[in-house]
């Protein structure tokens, strides 16, 4: 029994209906909403709401960016490529220049977008108000009524308990002064590349079914306060061992040798055009 | 130095399923999907009924290639479901024609048409029967011959006709103990093309249950029974047997009599009768039924009876119990999410870490800064 896919793994209606919550994702920014997630042949919670965005989006013509946590050697991120490029075939690239649909969890790459580009993030919990509310009845309700004071109360809290916001990825914001959005857990430190992005971002939750979008030129604002302003990751003194690169997101590894800490880019296809981008006698 | 270990994903991969695929014939032996349909009609059934993809021979393939692990078969048929477009729409199923072979209740010992023992598990000893290590074909075709020819005798013993039975809830109906409940003949919602919005409309519940894992749909309900609940439910009826399926020809009219069978499906029924305290005009109590319907692909009478109670708990207008939530429930009873969910904690986390890290850092700088300006004052 050999069963061929359809391109692009779904049927076209399915296809459809994933575009159609996605265009009233891209008219409401910043609203969650709904969608009949699919199954997909990777599991849930493994990037299935971001595969269904880029699955139901990709042409023949595009050229596909994957990255997990930055690397887009990650074995995740090589998992989700070989199914588009086998169910598709369509291009798969590590600049992220040369992409015109690029999928991430959890990062927005250091080399600003373009208009021609979209960056589909993967959403584990697209609800930012689930840490106070567990139900989705009331949270619905009180996003319709704009009804924020819990995500306020909750930064207010961590500032009495540890004398600062004590949020890792996941720093919820404020679309366009509308709608609190869980940014999807990016690092604090790529918060600000949301506001007016030029590139079209889709937020896609595959287990919780929901889509929503941060369109182009949108105002994105990290939630804070004006006597407690909104703080990015520090990596201050430190940069990367392979390229130097300083302000950009750094991992931080162990040398096994010598025990000490050094730094080093991220997003690895920057390290890489970097190094590549220097003189041969370097 | 090392780099961190994602790095040269794509060949790790390739040698990791490499590696499991000779997990899977490294005995050298090849287990004929035949022999699992054959052989191991309760995990296809529960991944069928998992899966809410009614296909054996599908199944028997997802166990093989899942080497019999549920949760792995249940993803793969869940998966290949999703590239089906839907063509057809069956004529609506009534349960009552189901060619019944199996059909017990445990709230009354003369029901009209008599309680059908079938096949069950319920009165074996769970003695591991050592002879089937040994068992060969041809004892099995010789048992097999003895007891086709002894059915045939028994059969003419008896006269009930299968495939209509009375149901042991319409007893109760014309005694005035059960309120008739109207028929809802709207279009039921479909969870596999809207996601849930809450209260969830019945239809909504009843197919979330149906498809629930059935560890997680039989412990939920063993919760609502055992102190998480108030509930004190009989078996009304459980019925295991064949439903037909009925297709309407889709250029020609919709006269039942045009429509094409196009196969059955097996499934277990259940009715709960459930007890429940009502107050009437001034204070007055009075106990009434309430009804917990369960329905599962295939026999499968613990989730069935596990579905029935939940249907019922879950139809609580003033939840006190986990059980009793919609939103506990149904949100976390499916094996596709729920398993993709915790395992994707095996995923790497070092930028989400690195910046809980980061803050947990700044928590710490500030305990030492907050100390040393209390030693100052």
């Amino acid at each position: 029994m050999n069963i061929a896919y359809n391109f692009a793994f779904f049927d076209e209606g399915s296809k459809r209906e994933i575009r159609r919550s996605t265009l009233k994702a891209i008219a409401i920014p910043g609203y969650q909403v709904p969608f009949a997630s699919r199954e997909m042949p990777i599991g849930r919670g493994w990037g299935t709401g971001g595969l269904q965005l880029t699955l139901s989006l990709i042409g023949k013509k595009d050229m596909l960016k994957v990255i997990d946590q930055g690397a887009d050697e990650s074995v995740n991120a090589v998992n989700i490529k070989k199914l588009v490029t086998k169910t598709t075939g369509v291009r798969t690239v590590d600049d992220t220049e040369d992409a015109t649909v690029v999928q991430s969890r959890h990062r927005i790459p250091e080399v600003p977008l373009k208009e021609h580009q979209i960056l589909i993030l993967q959403v584990p919990l697209p609800e930012p108000l689930r840490y106070y509310e567990p139900s989705e009845f009331v949270t619905q309700r009180l996003h319709a009524e704009q009804e924020y004071s819990g995500a306020w109360l909750m930064l207010f809290e961590q500032i009495m308990k540890y004398g600062h916001m004590s949020t890792g990825a996941d720093h919820p914001v404020m679309v366009q002064d509308r709608y609190v959005m869980a940014p999807s857990p990016i690092p604090r430190f790529d918060n600000p590349k949301m506001n007016y992005s030029k590139a079209l971002i889709l937020l896609g939750a595959g287990r919780e079914k929901k889509i929503y979008a941060v369109p182009p030129f949108t105002k994105v604002v990290s939630l804070a306060f004006d006597d407690y302003p909104f703080e990015a990751e520090s990596f201050e003194g430190a940069s990367c061992w392979q390229c130097g690169a300083t302000g950009v997101f750094l991992d931080e590894l162990i040398d096994e040798g010598t025990g000490e800490t050094y730094h080093q880019c991220n997003d690895t296809s920057y390290c890489i055009s970097r190094l590549n981008a220097r003189p041969a006698n370097h | 130095m090392g780099y961190v270990a994602v790095k040269g994903g794509t060949m790790a991969i390739e040698e990791s399923i490499r590696r499991l695929k000779y997990e899977r014939v490294k005995k050298g032996m090849v287990l004929e999907v035949d022999s699992i349909e054959s052989g191991m009609r309760g995990l296809i059934d529960q991944v069928m009924s998992e899966s809410s993809l009614y296909s054996e021979i599908l199944a028997a393939i997802s166990i093989k290639q899942a080497e019999g692990n549920p949760e792995e078969a249940v993803f793969l048929m869940r998966a290949y479901r999703s590239t089906l477009p839907r063509k057809h729409y069956s004529r609506t199923i009534h349960s009552d024609d189901m060619q019944v072979e199996r059909r017990i209740s445990a709230s009354f010992k003369d029901i009209p048409g008599g309680q059908i023992l079938g096949a069950t598990t319920d009165f074996i000893h769970r003695l591991i029967d050592f002879d089937l290590m040994n068992e060969t074909e041809e004892e099995v075709m010789g048992w097999l011959a003895d007891f086709e020819n002894q059915d045939t005798s028994a059969e003419d013993m008896d006269k009930t006709d299968l495939q209509r039975l009375p149901k042991v809830l319409d007893y109760l109906r014309k005694e005035g103990l059960l309120a008739d409940c109207e028929n809802d003949d709207r279009e039921p919602d479909d969870v596999t093309r809207k996601s849930l919005k809450f209260p969830a409309s019945r239809s909504e519940r009843l197919q979330v249950l149906t498809r629930g894992q059935t560890g997680t749909v039989t412990s939920f309900a063993y919760a609502s029974l055992r102190g998480y609940g108030q509930l004190h439910p009989t078996v009304g009826e459980l019925r295991v047997g064949d439903l037909p399926v009925y297709v309407d020809n889709p250029v020609g009219s919709l006269d039942p009599d045009d429509a094409y069978f196009i196969g059955n499906v097996k499934v277990t029924e259940v009715e709960m009768l459930i007890p429940v305290t009502v107050k009437k005009e001034h204070g007055k109590k009075e106990i009434e039924l309430e009804i917990g319907y369960g329905i599962c692909y295939g026999q499968n009478e613990t989730k069935a009876i596990a579905m029935g109670i939940l249907d019922n708990t879950l139809g609580s207008t003033n939840p006190e119990f986990p059980t009793e939530n919609q939103e506990f429930v149904l949100y976390h009873i499916d094996s596709v999410e729920a398993t993709g969910f915790v395992s994707h904690l095996k995923m790497p986390h070092y930028v989400t870490f690195q910046s809980k890290l980061d803050s947990a850092r700044k928590t710490k700088k500030a305990d030492k800064s907050g100390a040393e300006e209390e030693m100052s004052e």
